[in-house]
């Protein structure tokens, strides 16, 4: 009886380490445009004062950008302004900038945020077509130029938009809200005429 | 699409980011406890609810998601200014608040 038990347990744990991110591996693509689900990548939501941003830049390796609407990027690693002293740093070279930041003692709010979002990768002539579908901001590149960032919203959800290229843009959007974010850019996709 | 211009963002930027978030310049008595009845309602229910320049709290809450101060005229819909919130209340507004509203 025990045994079985015993047994049991050991097949329900292999399954669950493996984690799966949510709609890992999906693409879709219209006429002029790429909808892809990016790899897992290390965030952390950052919340400092005027007095900390040096500190935390060196310690990061990446410049934390002052100006609304911007981001910088530093060997892998990228960070997007959002607001008054607010910034989303994202690592997609494999390593933790919530321990770079412990390492700055004075005072700031870092949490790590990496499994709270998803990214998507919106490529192709009609990028800026396909997310302008859902999403009421100016994405010509006078307004929108590459390297900026912006919290925004994309139909019903909220969306974090960054763009990497002429027609290159990430789009991290909550776990929750993927399946929405993913279906609506799909949708966009297909109808994005250049 | 209405514009409003965010101070923090300092741009225009789509209506569809922001949210009202009540009128502005009310401020909370530093003894609520105690406030007269007469006094509290005044400061939790009663707004002014003018026809013309209304000052209010809006949110850019899809955006840099601060809490900022508007100018507006509730009969044409136009904002007439904002600005960051914790400054005063502006003593005069634009001469032609055509040049500053949404376009
Ligand atoms: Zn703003």
């Amino acid at each position: 009886m025990a045994k079985a038990v015993a047994s049991k347990a050991d097949t329900a744990v292999l399954p669950s380490v493996e984690r799966r991110p949510a709609l890992a591996g999906r693409a879709a693509s219209g006429p002029s445009v790429k909808v892809e689900m990016l790899p897992p990548a290390q965030r952390i939501s950052l919340r400092a004062p005027e007095t900390a941003i040096a500190a935390l830049s060196d310690a990061l390796g990446v410049a934390l950008p002052n100006k609304p609407k911007t981001s910088a990027a530093m060997s892998g690693r990228t960070a997007l302004w959002l607001g008054p002293e607010e910034w989303l740093v994202i690592d997609e070279a494999g390593n933790d900038p919530l321990a770079d930041c412990a390492k700055v003692p004075l005072l700031h709010s870092a949490v790590g945020i990496s499994h709270r979002n998803v990214a998507i990768a919106v490529t192709g002539a009609g990028a800026a077509a396909t997310i302008n579908a859902g999403c009421p901001q100016d994405l010509s590149l006078d307004a929108f130029p590459v390297g900026a960032a912006s919290r925004t919203i994309l139909g019903k959800a909220e969306i974090v938009l960054l763009r990497n290229g002429p027609d290159d843009f990430r789009v991290e959007c909550w776990r929750s809200f993927s399946d929405y974010v993913f279906t609506f850019l799909s949708e966009g996709a297909r109808d994005a005429a250049v | 699409m209405l514009l409003i211009r965010c101070p923090y963002c300092e741009e225009e930027r789509p209506e569809l980011e922001f949210r009202n978030a009540g009128e502005a310049h009310i401020a909370r008595s530093a003894d609520i406890a105690g406030d007269s009845d007469d006094d509290f309602e005044k400061f939790f229910f009663i707004r002014s609810n003018p026809k013309g320049i209304i000052y209010e709290r809006w949110r850019h809450i899809h955006g840099c998601a601060r809490f900022f101060n508007a100018v507006r005229d509730t009969i044409t819909d136009k904002f007439v200014m904002t600005y960051k919130a914790g400054e005063p209340k502006p003593s005069k507004l634009p001469n032609n608040s055509n040049d500053v509203v949404a376009k």
